[in-house]
């Protein structure tokens, strides 16, 4: 049995039916990886002892029984901007040089906990800033699913591990897109959540008012189950919200009758992929044939989403991004002086893109620019938001595509960043209004590659879109399907 | 030409509490370095900061008690820059919407008082501590320091000369001392001042070119910085030149101002608010619960001196400008209720013994050298005539650190006062047969030498004689015929 193609849910099944043990699920993964991940490159570090350790103390726990959680022995992929607790954590960044976190991100801790079994760190692009992972400072990842494509980003590594089975789940981080968009791209489920539902402690900031953390897995109920795992108010993270983690599976009902979703028209215009239109127009089609009642909605600010992102994103970035100054941990360039030392650690530390968003944000933040950019930005956010707000009052959820286009080849985009930067033209709304979104598998183009659906919900309401979710997927077959690698 | 010169001080106040502003590292001052530090004050990446309750409760009470408006939301914002000693490269302080603004306090100038308006205050983090190795040539960084709360409290351009400058600080470190929300030690860097001044020709309305003036570590340093600017400021008009506007820094050693950067070379903070931070909601039951628990303030507490206990306007000031000393005051007037003579104690030895043990750079003494029973006792001894007034001085020294009530020493020492008249005149007696050339110089009318005599007398008597009574029966005696 290929024990490393099991979903989440079915590995913690038998796990608990002492079918096999968490030991032999994590040596399939690890073969799996040797097996794959020189085409993939998904991960930037693997910790096999310490996962193998992981397995073999989840494994005493599965002896005791005592209704283990079900990500106990579970093999799971990790972002590498997360800090995890001994594990060098790079971000994709030489800046951080050889930096070894000595604390645990909040959802890390809560994942020991619960005994995961951590594989290693997946790339990303650096500082989660782009759509391809190319923009990692060690190599590109590519897609499972044609190695000649990017797995999209900035969770390119997660959502390659988990469409290649190099792991049963992965955690990835969303600021514009970052979840959803390369779980498009790869085929698997990716969910962000409502900002404040996830704590933020330990994850490697990129812009504070947007990042959020979230599953990505080969299914809807896995990805129920990690979000239920690392969910919850955290005292140490001012922004995440103290109200009660659901049990997400409950809304597992397959039942969607009478929920009404709504299409907003600004998502369906040209310069998408046909194929991608035919394929959510089906979808949606499904969903009402199920039951579901559709509604016409407008987002009129939505032309507005990506100016607003990358002033707002790359203003806070530029501010959390200065602590990387060669000064406690990290890249130092040696140097003359001070200011050389800053500078020269800098220039060689950060890469182009990240550079591009520091001198961005550094421009809108700039006396005499404020009001023109950051603050006009801010009046546009909060029309975006209530763009939302005004929506819901028709509709239940929103559905949408995920992203424009499927995996585009590597280096297609990379000379050219506003093109980069229109992979996430459905995502960015999301996180500028703060709401809770999912990706999904909702069929393949022409030449084979995933095409994802977005299920966009209320505030706190990640139970409506895994329901939907869950419903689609009872379905469609595409849940199922896997590279060929 | 005369000009007069436009002052306003910005004060960074170290708060008391006991954890960080942004994490629970203690803010114990002078621990070995870097070891009240963790991962959120020492910059790490994936930290996030959690506002401490009591920064913004003391902020509050400061607000309180300089007459402030409380805002009911305010924000932290972040300051951008570059330097060793700032972790995370951006300083979380507050920007737009201060938690307190409008206030004034009342200070005393010439007799007179004068209102000093609060333009702002507000909450941030200190920074690091950076100390230059000299043997290696290498630059050290404590963190210590980093994220250990301060309040910024900026006054409006009112005041009008650096003896002025100088009591509104003493008079705002006081209200923080009584709100215990700082020590107050300019000298160890937990009260700082920038000023900020600028002169126009007297008269006139509009202000001049304004400079900001550094590293003033005293309130000495303040007003003769500021002494030195009015002057250096004054001439250079009066010459016919042009300021500018720039930063300078005090030198001490050299008693000058110097340049430090221009306008032009001033930083651009990039202030945003911070988006790890909810906006601050400050309820109005929670100012009230504050309100509710302000001590009573020094201003108030001196007039309440000056009329309950009828001291001059001198002795109330002196008394009430520290917390503890005004209570130290009280304390004793309670057991015995002669409260100049107290005062006249305090202000006077007590103090000096203070000023010696540095004991006066605390914000509440702890174990004072001499309790204000002991205190008060003193002067009931004195009042009774049981001591001497000269007798009280050996008496308070023996009594420093002991806690032993002076009338027991006063025993022991067999110091008490003689005023009998019969001991009295046989050492008068003996004296007068001792010094016959003086006796007869006082009666060919050398009054001078009559001071001589008591002097012996008091000597015989190791000062023990009721000196009153001395004096009455020397007079007797000598107009005696022989």
């Amino acid at each position: 049995m290929n024990l490393h193609a099991l979903t989440l849910h079915e590995a913690a099944e038998k796990l608990r039916k002492h079918e096999f043990s968490s030991q032999e699920l994590t040596d399939s993964v690890f073969h799996r990886i040797t097996q794959t991940d020189d085409k993939i490159h998904a991960y930037l570090t693997l910790c096999r002892d310490a996962a193998l350790n992981q397995a073999k103390k989840a494994d005493q726990r599965l002896r005791q029984g005592n209704n283990p959680p079900p990500l106990l022995g579970v093999p799971i992929a990790i972002k590498d901007n997360f800090l995890t607790c001994d594990i060098q954590t790079t971000c994709a960044s030489k800046i951080l040089g050889r930096f070894i976190p000595p604390y645990d991100a909040t959802t890390i801790k809560k994942l020991r906990a619960d005994g995961a079994v951590f594989i290693g760190k997946t790339n990303l692009d650096e500082f989660a800033m782009g759509s391809s992972a190319e923009n990692s400072a060690f190599f590109p990842t590519c897609n499972p699913w044609n190695i000649e494509r990017v797995p999209g980003g900035s969770s390119g590594g997660s959502a390659a591990a988990v469409a290649a089975d190099q792991c049963l789940a992965a955690l990835g981080t969303d600021t514009g897109g970052s979840i959803r968009q390369p779980a498009a791209c790869c085929g698997i489920v990716g969910l962000k959540p409502t900002y404040g539902r996830v704590s933020r402690y330990g994850i490697i900031a990129f812009a504070s008012s947007m990042d959020q953390v979230g599953p990505m897995t080969k299914d809807v109920e896995d990805c129920a189950l990690l979000l239920e795992a690392v969910a919850g108010y955290d005292s140490a993270d001012s922004t995440s919200v103290n109200r009660p983690v659901p049990h997400y599976t409950d809304a597992f009902t397959g039942n969607i009758k009478g929920l009404r979703l709504g299409i907003p028209k600004e998502y369906f215009v040209s310069g998408m992929q046909p194929e991608i239109d035919r394929a959510v127009r089906d979808a949606i089609r499904l969903l009402e044939a199920n039951g579901a009642r559709i509604e016409e909605i407008t987002l009129p600010h939505t032309e507005y989403a990506i100016a607003v992102y990358y002033i707002v994103a790359t203003a806070e970035a530029s501010s959390n991004l200065s602590r990387y100054d060669g000064m406690r941990y990290g890249h130092r360039a040696p140097a003359a002086d001070l200011i050389e030392t800053y500078m020269r650690s800098r220039e060689e530390g950060f890469g182009p893109e990240v550079k591009r968003r520091i001198i961005l944000g550094t421009y809108v933040l700039s006396a005499g620019y404020y009001d023109a950019y950051y603050l006009k930005a801010q009046r546009a956010r909060r029309l975006i938001k209530k763009d939302f707000d005004d929506a819901f009052h028709g509709c239940d959820a929103i559905v949408t595509p995920t992203a424009p286009t499927t995996a585009f080849k590597i280096g297609e985009k990379t000379q050219d960043p506003l093109q980069m930067y229109l992979s996430d033209i459905y995502t960015i709304s999301v996180n500028l209004a703060g709401l809770p979104a999912l990706s999904l598998p909702c069929g393949f183009d022409a030449t084979g590659l995933p095409i994802g659906l977005q299920i966009i919900g209320q505030p706190f309401d990640e139970a409506t879109i895994l329901r939907v979710a869950y419903a689609y997927e009872q379905s469609t077959p595409w849940h199922k399907e896997k590279p060929g690698l | 030409m005369k000009y007069e010169p436009v002052i306003g001080l910005e004060v960074h106040a170290q708060l008391l509490t006991r954890a960080k502003i942004f994490c629970g590292c203690s803010t114990k001052f002078g621990s070995e370095p870097n070891s009240n530090t963790c991962p959120v004050c020492a910059g790490f990446p994936g930290v996030l900061p959690v506002l401490n309750k009591k920064v913004v409760e003391f902020a509050i009470r400061a607000g309180l008690a300089t007459n402030c408006e409380i805002a009911p939301f305010s924000r932290l914002a972040r300051k951008n820059y570059f330097y060793p000693d700032l972790p995370k490269g951006y300083q979380i302080s507050q920007y737009e919407l201060p938690v307190c603004a409008n206030g004034y306090i009342d200070v005393i100038v010439n007799g007179s008082s004068k209102q000093i308006h609060l333009t702002r205050i507000h909450m941030e983090e200190d920074a690091g501590k950076n100390i230059h190795d000299q043997r290696s040539d290498s630059s050290l960084v404590d963190l210590n320091r980093a994220g250990v709360p301060l309040l910024e409290i900026v006054s409006e351009p009112d005041i009008r000369s650096a003896e002025e400058a100088g009591h509104y600080l003493r008079s705002l470190r006081a209200i923080l001392q009584y709100l215990a929300i700082c020590d107050g030690n300019m000298e160890e860097g937990s009260f700082r001042c920038d000023a900020n001044i600028s002169v126009r020709p007297e008269g006139s309305q509009t202000l001049g070119t304004k400079v900001e003036i550094k590293n003033l570590n005293s309130f000495k340093a303040v007003e003769k910085a500021l002494e030195y600017e009015i002057k250096r400021q004054s001439e250079t008009l009066s010459d016919g030149g042009t300021l500018i506007q720039e930063t300078r820094l005090w030198d001490e050693n050299r008693e000058v101002t110097r340049s430090m950067r221009s306008k032009e070379s001033a930083h651009d903070y990039r202030y945003f608010p911070d988006p790890d931070l909810l906006p601050l909601v400050i309820d109005k039951t929670w100012i009230e619960e504050i309100r509710a628990s302000l001590p009573e303030l020094p201003q108030a507490r001196k007039n309440r001196f000056e009329s309950q206990y009828a001291l001059p306007a001198y002795d109330a000031e002196l008394l009430t400008s520290r917390k503890d000393v005004a209570d130290y005051f009280e304390s004793a007037v309670k057991i015995y209720p002669n409260p100049k003579s107290i005062s006249n104690w305090i202000i006077g030895d007590l103090f000096r013994v203070l000023k010696e043990r540095k004991l006066d750079e605390q914000l509440y003494i702890m174990s004072w050298p001499l309790q204000s029973t002991q205190m008060a006792e003193l002067v009931r001894l004195i009042d009774e005539g049981t001591i001497s007034g000269k007798i009280a001085k050996t008496v308070f020294d023996a009594m420093l650190d002991s806690s032993r009530p002076p009338r027991e020493i006063v025993a022991e020492k067999g110091l008490e006062q003689v005023s009998d008249a019969a001991s009295i005149e046989a050492a008068v007696e003996e004296i007068l047969a001792a010094n016959p050339k003086q006796v007869s110089q006082y009666k060919s009318g050398n009054e001078k030498v009559f001071s001589f005599l008591v002097g012996q007398v008091m000597k015989a008597t190791k000062g023990k004689v009721n000196p009153q009574k001395a004096n009455e029966i020397l007079r007797q005696k000598l107009s005696q015929p022989i």
